[in-house]
């Protein structure tokens, strides 16, 4: 980090030992696995100065945002949309945790047995170590999953700060009803909690930048489709992590110029590993940031990682908004029509998804798909079944992996992935 | 040429050296807390001219000396293929994992399937239960009541649990036996369970040290209802596979 930070972090009511406890371990952890990679794109040094800015200089930019009026929105699902935050000025920034931290404390108000996503926001709020959180000014919530859904009463114990919306489990006509009412009332409490409101310019304009950062990433994903390819998975990964919380037209610039010298990569037939090295899918559970676990142990045993159906990936991104509206009550049924094409597994009977996901193997020319889900992630370990069967009719290699953020099973998860990448280079 | 192979478990290090004529030799030797120097004693007493390391501690070798590594999965599919050559389906219990490995005509791996993270109902389990018995792990299998005395069940198949559950079950005054045999049936169905994830083929070849346990052999037998082939030590197919990469 540049300067030092820590007046910014009493300030926030951090704890600051176990912040810096924090930051030290996140720092050896990125040099370990990020720093190391070889044939790293030149334009992946702006991605690591955001990750060694990510509680620094981020930070004070949200606290000058606030200081001129803007409020700072905290989201944890890719449902709520960024849009309409835009749209009053303010700031979307993805909240989810992807560390084991706080697991002892965050079991005071949940269940042992409780996905290690939800476990690790709860855990960072009740450890304060977590400076998005303080600096938000609205938490977003939404009723997707049951773990996340009761967590939000916790949550909101904790922080006051949590507002729902309830995500339908459906997609029929009531359901769309249903999701329209909830984008109406979002709309209305964020004109309320920022006194702005929203106009066919703003919302036009917040519109656009959103799908250009979503073209970008998309721009990033069939890049990755080329053999060899041109930049690591973990590398991929780590972008898709910031879009949640990089300020969106920034990063749009620096993701296009990433994409600029992959072009040329592509075009020097220049890649990350060898053509030919097995191609790996990942598909299930969002990976929040920092966890990158299973790519990690993918790469080091000499595959790329091609992407990721996930919601830190290609849920995310899949699909864009349309701008041409004529009203906000149209933008707004627009808006709720583009959220509910999301083919999350909290949705039944969800069977998009597996289109999806072949179609998306085929693009990538992925050779494998693994299918990770956290443990006790019930919604994609149900569907990792349905997955394997779609997969196997088109002869598409496949491997369930359950796990979550702890180590303690890196020994057998090397020992999985290992030996299926020896079954698709024996295939 | 003479080709090595070394499988590095958590329990045990097993060795296998290839030797130009055809012969093959054996070694074994307990992990212990430093399974690297284990390894390098027992390549230093036979040295192979090529080397291929396998087992949970196979990137230990790659790291010292850059020594090709391969999964225990492929290794023992490999090896079970050489002993068995119509062999379609291995069951390896082994220290730390239990595994089910589906084969193609082949040999090439099909699907495989692995215990999760804990120690249940593998080898492991099976020393601790022995112990908690008063039995020697050689004989564990000798000693089981025949099926038709008695019913206990064991349901924990956490081994933390099922030994609590042991010496409830001794305090209870229930024989030993009877609790020998009711262990070798929750692993048997532990295997097959875990063996309903893949497609079972024959021939069946049961690998690991575990496959020494006779009555966890029949066992199998009758769940399956087809033969099981156990080679004459089957805790070295691993490492055996590895020495033929
Ligand atoms: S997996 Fe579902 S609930 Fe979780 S972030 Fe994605 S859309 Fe939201
Ligand atoms: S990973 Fe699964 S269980 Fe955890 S919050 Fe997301 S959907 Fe819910």
């Amino acid at each position: 980090m540049s300067k030092d930070y820590k007046d910014m972090w009493k300030g926030l009511g951090l704890n600051i030992d176990a912040h810096d406890g924090l930051l030290s371990v996140l720092t050896n952890a990125y040099t370990n696995i990020y720093l190391s990679q070889k044939e790293r794109p030149k334009g992946m040094s702006y991605f690591d100065f955001v990750i060694s800015e990510v509680h620094g200089l981020r930070i004070e930019e949200l606290l000058n945002a606030k200081a001129k009026g803007k409020k700072i929105i905290g989201t944890f699902c890719i449902f709520v949309p960024e849009e309409l935050i835009l749209a009053v000025d303010g700031v979307c920034i993805g909240l989810c945790s992807g560390a084991d931290v706080g697991s002892d404390s965050a079991e005071t108000h949940i269940p042992r047995n409780t996905c290690a996503l939800i476990k690790s926001f709860i855990g960072f709020k009740l450890s304060g170590i977590c400076p998005y959180v303080e600096t938000a000014d609205l938490i977003v919530g939404e009723t997707t999953c049951d773990g996340k859904k009761k967590a939000y009463e916790a949550f909101d114990k904790i922080t006051g700060k949590v507002y729902v919306m309830e995500v339908p489990n459906k997609k029929s006509e009531s359901d769309m009803r249903l999701w329209k009412q909830e984008i109406r009332q979002f709309a209305e409490k964020l004109q309320a909690v920022a006194s702005k409101q929203i106009t066919p310019e703003k919302l036009r304009e917040a519109v656009r930048v959103v799908n250009e950062k979503r073209a970008a990433l998309q721009r990033l994903s069939r890049l990755r489709g080329s053999d060899p390819a041109p930049i690591s998975g973990l590398d991929a990964l780590l972008i898709n992590q910031i879009s949640f919380f990089d300020d969106p037209v920034r990063f749009t610039a620096k993701l296009n110029e990433l994409c600029d010298e992959l072009d040329q990569r592509v075009k020097d037939g220049r890649g990350v590993a060898p053509a030919g090295a097995p191609r790996i899918m990942i598909a299930g559970s969002p990976m929040a940031i920092p966890n990158w676990k299973l790519h990690a142990v993918i790469e080091a045993a000499g595959a790329v990682v091609v992407g990721e159906e996930s919601c830190v990936g290609e849920r995310n991104y899949r699909t864009l908004l349309d701008d041409k509206f004529d009203s906000i009550d149209q933008a707004l049924e627009m808006i709720a029509e583009r959220y509910l094409t999301i083919d999350c597994a909290c949705f039944t009977p969800n069977d998009e998804r597996l289109d999806n996901i072949i179609s998306m193997a085929g693009k990538l020319r992925a050779d494998g798909v693994i299918h990770y889900s956290l443990l006790f992630c019930t919604i994609y370990m149900m569907e990792s079944y349905k997955v394997q069967n779609s997969l196997k009719e088109k002869e598409i290699p496949f491997l369930r992996i359950e796990t979550d953020y702890s180590s303690e099973d890196m020994g057998q998860l090397k020992t999985r992935v290992e030996a299926f990448l020896e079954m698709i280079k024996g295939a | 040429m003479k080709r090595g192979g070394i499988d590095i478990g958590s329990r045990f290090v097993k060795y296998v050296v290839l030797n130009d004529g055809g012969t093959a030799s054996f070694y074994k030797s307990e992990t212990g807390h430093n399974p690297l120097s284990v390894c390098k004693r027992l390549i230093s007493s036979d040295k192979p001219d090529k080397l291929t390391a396998t087992g949970y501690g196979r990137h230990l070798m790659e790291v010292w000396d850059d020594i090709q590594a391969i999964t225990e999965i492929k290794a023992v599919a490999r090896g079970a293929k050489e002993v068995f050559p119509r062999c379609r389906t291995v069951i390896d219990i082994g220290g730390q994992d239990t595994k089910v490995v589906s084969l193609r005509a082949d040999g090439r791996v099909l699907a495989f399937e692995m215990n999760d993270r804990c120690a249940a109902g593998t080898g492991r389990f099976m020393e601790i239960m022995a112990k908690a018995l008063g039995y020697a792990i050689s004989d564990f299998g000798q000693v089981c009541a025949p099926d038709n005395d008695g019913n206990i069940t064991i349901n924990s198949m956490c081994t933390v649990f099922a030994e609590s559950e042991v010496v409830s079950l001794i305090n209870k005054g229930v024989g030993r036996e009877q609790i020998s045999r009711s262990l070798h049936l929750s692993i048997a169905q532990k295997v097959i369970a875990l063996s309903k994830r893949v497609e079972v083929n024959e021939d069946i070849v049961f690998a690991g040290g575990c496959a020494k346990n006779r009555r966890l052999i029949s066992m199998l037998e009758d769940s399956f209802q087809k033969t099981i082939f156990v080679s004459e030590s089957p805790d070295m197919l691993a490492a055996l596979g590895a020495a033929l990469y």
